[in-house]
């Protein structure tokens, strides 16, 4: 690919950050700014995820393999505005009171999800770099990273509790997750359904991951 | 106590016009960059909207209240532009959109069930039962955020005297306009259509219970219920159901809408409450619009020395 197209990549992967400091410096938060925050921040936790999740079945589908080599930056981005949504819970909602996202985790279902998507993707992000995988060894790292599965089903179930009445854009995010889910288990079925475990087909999860892994930057 | 003027309000708070054109090209180049990385996914999120709604007529004589509260009141531009009215969308900034071209007028109101005589009334004939009063109430909404709003309207009990509903009438009933057509938040099933609230014969024959026209010394915006709406100060929000074109006496406790949508969280009574927590969240403190810090909730909103003794004896953990 042009050697541009990773920095260029990196700003875009910013403009949501931008984008809310622009909107802060100009008054553009609504009037109620600590949650549009919030909801900005958690939307790009969701579509970053989601985003990352498209890289195989992408690459794949479009022969495109180099995609490969972004899909570390896409989650890292993903954890990044997670952190985000979850800093702007505990600092700006919640105000470091501790007893209080206490209760709120033991007690409200969606802050209970969203603290399980987080923490899932705690450590996808410590074990990113090469040095990990090298030590790991690629079988378990990949196996540690499929948490990234049920980090995003967490994350989608999140939003689907918090909402009032209006389930549109959480059920959205939920079907794209769930073509995205979908594509693995075809391709994981037919997998097994091929007698020796090679497959007919050039293109299996586990050993183009074995691949991607080593392919990582 | 400062009271600000409509007209001072509005001169501070809207951004300039240059702003809002860059804004929308900054938005419009984000958006396309978004749609590279995020396929779609999360984008709606990135168009809010910008402009500004005045329904602009002022109203006459209007009389101080002795309900009215000294508390700072909330700037006219976030009020306008930052509240849930699902019939125009349920985004926060929906109405403000949404509503810009609906038509409060002309506009008639069913009176009818046990009352004496039942009738239609054109809502400018109601506007002229009484004298309008400003009412600086502050409204607590179920989701914990407030404002302090002066609205401009006159005690619901001064209509219920005048249609004399029968000695059977135990409640009354408020419904919402219904017309998909000049509402496009009704075209989506989010909640069951047409919205419906009650209130118990005694609490809306409270004086604090407000017959609602206006705002800010100003006819009521589109976004905030025009023409019509009622205003419960000592409620959570959605009590107060804007719109209105039925006022109807009845036996038996009416239905409401959230009720009926989730009746775990949300009941027929719906009085402020911070020792009572809505299932999934607290209830003990609220973002009062314009703070940093949450503020607690009071009981009954702040509003018990008048409205406690309506609610005693009962349990208001069970009648939530």
């Amino acid at each position: 690919m042009h050697r541009y197209f990773k920095p260029v990549l990196v700003l875009a992967c910013l403009i949501p950050l931008g984008r809310l400091v622009w909107l802060g410096l100009h008054a553009g938060l609504s009037a109620n700014p600590i949650e549009f925050i919030t909801h900005s921040t958690g939307d790009w936790t969701l579509t970053f995820l989601l985003v990352t999740l498209a890289v195989t079945p992408l690459r794949k589908l479009t022969r495109q393999y180099w995609l490969i080599s972004y899909r570390r930056m896409l989650g890292l981005f993903a954890f990044f505005y997670g952190c985000l949504h979850l800093m702007t819970y505990v600092w700006l909602d919640k105000f470091f009171d501790v007893h209080e996202m206490l209760v709120d985790i033991g007690k409200r279902k969606y802050i209970t999800a969203g603290m399980t998507a987080f923490t899932l993707m705690i450590p996808l992000a410590l074990t990113s770099t090469k040095w990990s995988i090298r030590k790991l060894g690629g079988k378990r790292w990949q196996a540690l990273h499929r948490l990234i599965y049920f980090s995003a089903l967490a994350g989608v179930i999140h939003y689907i509790w918090l909402v009032k009445a209006d389930l549109k854009k959480p059920l959205e995010y939920a079907s794209v997750l769930g073509v995205l889910l979908a594509y693995r288990v075809f391709f994981w079925i037919r997998e097994r359904a091929t007698p020796d475990g090679k497959a007919t087909v050039p293109e299996i999860p586990s050993k183009s991951m074995k691949r991607n892994a080593a392919e990582l930057p | 106590m400062l009271i600000k003027k409509a007209e001072d309000i509005r001169s501070s708070e809207i951004t300039p016009k240059q702003l809002y054109v860059n804004r929308r090209a900054f938005l419009a180049q984000a958006a396309m960059a978004g749609t590279v990385i995020a396929a779609g996914v999360g984008l709606r999120e990135a168009i809010s909207p910008s402009n500004t709604v005045f329904a602009g007529n002022k109203i006459d004589g209007i009389k101080k209240s002795s309900f009215s509260t000294t508390e700072t009141v909330t700037p006219y531009n976030d009020v306008t532009h930052y509240n849930n009215y699902y019939e125009f969308g349920t985004e926060k900034t929906d109405p403000a959109e949404m509503a810009k071209s609906f038509r409060p007028r002309p506009w008639k109101v069913k009176i009818d069930g046990l009352v004496e005589k039942k009738m239609e009334l054109d809502v400018d004939e109601i506007i002229k039962m009484a004298p309008a009063e400003e009412r600086i109430y502050r409204h607590r909404c179920v989701e914990a955020w407030s404002i302090v709003v002066p609205w401009v309207g006159f005690s619901l009990s001064e209509l219920i005297k005048r249609v004399k509903p029968t000695n059977k009438a135990q409640y009354v009933e408020f419904t919402t306009l219904l017309d998909p057509s000049r509402m496009p938040g009704q075209r989506r099933s989010v909640l069951d259509w047409p919205y419906k609230e009650g209130l118990r014969m005694d609490e809306a024959m409270n004086p604090l219970a407000l017959l609602c026209f206006g705002m800010y010394g100003e006819e009521l915006p589109n976004q905030d219920g025009a023409p019509l709406r009622i205003v419960l100060p000592w409620k959570y929000g959605f009590k107060s159901a804007k719109a209105i074109v039925q006022i109807r006496f009845t036996e038996k406790q009416p239905i409401n809408t959230w009720n009926v949508s989730a009746p775990n969280e949300y009941g027929f009574y719906a009085n402020v409450n911070p020792g009572v927590d809505h299932p999934r969240w607290s209830q003990a403190k609220e973002r009062r619009l314009g703070e940093f810090l949450k503020r607690p909730t009071l009981m009954f909103n702040g509003y018990g020395d008048q409205v406690a003794s309506l609610y005693s004896g009962m349990d208001l953990k069970k009648n939530f």
